[in-house]
């Protein structure tokens, strides 16, 4: 094992490989899914609102990596993503993006709205830093039950300019709560850049206002993002309190949608090349040929692999049946009857 | 049989769901401030661990979710508002979050959360320490909203919250706490959506919300003193409202009279009326369908137009001669 190691580029020492291909299969899958979805809102196919996770990749699938099936992670309107990562099904999650019956919330939802209580993913809600609370809420819960479980929000930068964000990270610390709070600093609150946006834009500096421990890494590098969730993780499980996690990332398309926002003028082709450089599925991809973990030839035929999946997938949620009218309920009927 | 007040029913409810049951848990402002919330919640500190009851800082939107957060993840919460007025910062992770999550994930997680919001006015108050906004939540759907008037209903109607499955906002009234009445010492649950004839009569139906039940059977003493009999019914959830008891009592009597201490304009007397007008049971109405509630005006502060602006007996019994006329 040792000599593996000291052929490893700088950076991938210490993880066996099966973590690195297996961050790489998440990643490629995201990647995969989300390129679909771009072409299937284009063709008209897909009719509710899509926010695309493509460039943020590593953020996700870093983080997830390191927890388990009944730590519990939210997310955004930006979801597909973290239900991926954290392990939600594929044919569901496609289902849902075309709001069929056999979807993940039932067609209830949309793209915005998945749902997988089984794998640790309460929901994702479309309200910007509308989840951090009920994360924190999750984490108070697993605390006062004695569990070491953890509970997670993603949100991006755009969640720093809602008020509930500064109080949350001030409730997580002042209760000592097992959340790691993770921003995906991708410089976009809708359209406007951050800068428009935040008068100081040091996140980290703020977080460690309201007394949360606070940490900025490159969210495109997910190899660092996993190192730096996984000593986050355990030093949570041990009863650490808080975490604050800003992963410096971008989102390649637009806020909604498949486009790219340049024709509109919102960011320059520059810093979109710039950005696009530093694409976090190209990244692992070089560091797997690089450490010999995997030929360029092998990644070839695992992206054909998943391309399948992904694909039939697809097809099975757009020929899924429509939830049919008249069985809608906002309410769980007299469930404590049965418990008490 | 027994007699308690208002607050001291609530303070044995809230005692006896955090003793038997460990997913039970009370979070809000006050509730281990030497006030207690009223002396509700007087207690409940020192019999049960502080990782249960919970003082919080005034966040109310972040406080809100997390009571949410933790509803879903296997908690039963009872999240104490001691203002309804406060309580508007925290609509979004009522309105947006535990309303629409049952819904919204295909019936995955519910999220079974009692909202406790108390109605706090008079005593020259004014505007932002007034407010009674229970119509706002009964517009919601997947909220539930009761508004117990009783000491015996308030322990009964705390419990069927708490175990409701859904998110309950249970909506009490200062002025209720120092009431008394009959109460039990065993646990009982008192059923969400079933209104109460609180008095029996024939020439009209009088229903009135929380605290306005207590003047409304005054105002039927004094009705009755002029030869009118009126029928006082308590709803005492509003949504889901018992529209059979409602119509029932209106059949009967051909006249209604809804008094409510919210506002006027789109409020829960509103709701009311369109639901007799709409139903199709109701054949014969003898005078137009009425309501008593609050000015479409901010509360005042000062105590020459708050004695205009709440409504009490009096004003009940004006309006009630004025039907039946």
């Amino acid at each position: 094992m040792k000599k593996l190691e000291a052929h490893l580029p700088k950076g991938l020492e210490g993880l066996a490989r099966d973590s690195v291909m297996l961050m790489h299969q998440k990643m490629v899958t995201i990647r995969m899914v989300e390129d679909l979805i771009a072409e299937s809102i284009t063709k008209k196919e897909v009719g509710c609102p899509c926010h695309l996770y493509s460039g943020e990749e590593a953020v996700a699938t870093g983080i997830c990596a390191n927890l388990r099936k009944d730590d519990w992670i939210y997310s955004s309107h930006r979801s597909h993503g973290h239900y991926i990562a954290k392990g939600g099904s594929l044919d569901a999650l496609m289902a849902e993006v075309y709001c069929r019956q056999t979807g993940a919330s039932k067609g209830r939802g949309g793209s915005m709205h998945l749902s997988s209580p089984e794998i640790g993913f309460p929901g994702s809600s479309a309200i910007v830093s509308g989840t951090i609370s009920l994360a924190v809420g999750s984490a108070l819960a697993f605390k006062i039950m004695n569990t070491d479980r953890i509970a997670a929000s993603f949100f991006g930068d755009g969640a720093a300019d809602e008020g509930v964000f500064y109080e949350s990270l001030n409730f997580a610390a002042l209760y000592k709560l097992p959340m790691l709070f993770v921003c995906e600093n991708n410089l976009y609150s809708t359209h406007l850049h951050i800068s428009k946006c935040l008068a100081d834009r040091d996140l980290v500096k703020k977080a460690r206002a309201m007394g949360v421990h606070s940490t900025s890494i490159d969210g495109n590098d997910a190899i660092g993002v996993f190192k730096a969730a996984k000593k986050l993780v355990e030093k949570m499980r041990g009863g650490g309190g808080p975490e604050f996690l800003e992963c410096m990332t971008y989102r390649h398309r637009g806020h909604v949608g498949p486009n790219y926002d340049l024709e509109k003028g919102l960011r320059s082709k520059d810093e979109f090349k710039e950005w696009m450089d530093k694409d976090p599925v190209d990244l692992i991809e070089r560091k797997i040929i690089a450490s010999k973990l995997a030929t360029r030839e092998e990644l070839d035929a695992i992206r054909e692999g998943i391309q399948d999946r992904v694909k039939t997938a697809q097809k099975k949620g757009f020929n899924a049946r429509w939830p049919s009218c008249g069985s809608d309920s906002a309410f769980v009927e007299a469930t404590w009857r049965r418990r008490e | 049989m027994r007699r308690l007040t208002y607050a001291e029913a609530l303070n044995e409810a809230l005692h006896q769901l955090l003793e038997a049951d460990d997913s039970v848990m009370i979070i809000g402002q006050g509730v281990t401030s030497p006030w207690y919330v009223g002396n509700t919640c007087v207690g409940l500190i020192d019999k049960y661990t502080s990782s249960r009851v919970i003082d919080t800082p005034v966040s109310e939107n972040a406080v809100t979710g997390a009571a949410v957060g933790a509803a879903l993840a296997g908690m039963r919460p009872i999240l104490v508002h001691p203002r309804l007025d406060f309580m508007h910062y925290a609509m979004d992770p009522i309105a947006n979050q535990a309303a629409n999550w049952y819904y919204m994930f295909g019936g995955k997680l519910s999220v079974p959360i009692t909202i406790w919001g108390i109605i706090n006015r008079g005593g020259e108050q004014g505007a932002q320490h007034s407010q009674a906004t229970h119509a706002i939540y009964a517009h919601i759907p997947g909220i539930k909203v009761v508004m117990p008037s009783t000491p015996y209903d308030v322990k009964g109607l705390l419990r069927s919250c708490v175990y409701d499955g859904n998110p309950v906002v249970f909506i009490d009234d200062r002025w209720l706490y120092k009431i008394e009445g009959d109460v039990p010492e065993k646990r009982y649950s008192v059923q969400i959506g079933k209104g109460k004839i609180r008095r029996k009569g024939k020439d009209l139906t009088i229903v009135a919300t929380s605290y306005l039940v207590h003047e409304a059977l005054r105002a039927a003493e004094e009705l009755a003193k002029k030869g009118i009999s009126a029928e006082v019914l308590d709803p005492l959830t509003l949504k889901p409202l018992d529209e059979d008891c409602i119509v029932k009592s209106v059949g009967k009597t051909g006249r209604l009279l809804v008094v409510d201490g919210g506002w006027t304009s789109f409020g829960a007397a509103a709701e009311i009326m369109a639901r007799l007008a709409e139903n199709e049971g109701i054949l014969e109405i003898k005078a137009p369908l009425k309501r008593l509630a609050l000015p479409d005006s901010p509360a005042p502060a000062s105590r020459t137009l708050e004695k205009n602006y709440f409504k009490r007996a009096e004003d009940i019994v004006r309006e009630a001669a004025k039907l039946v006329r």
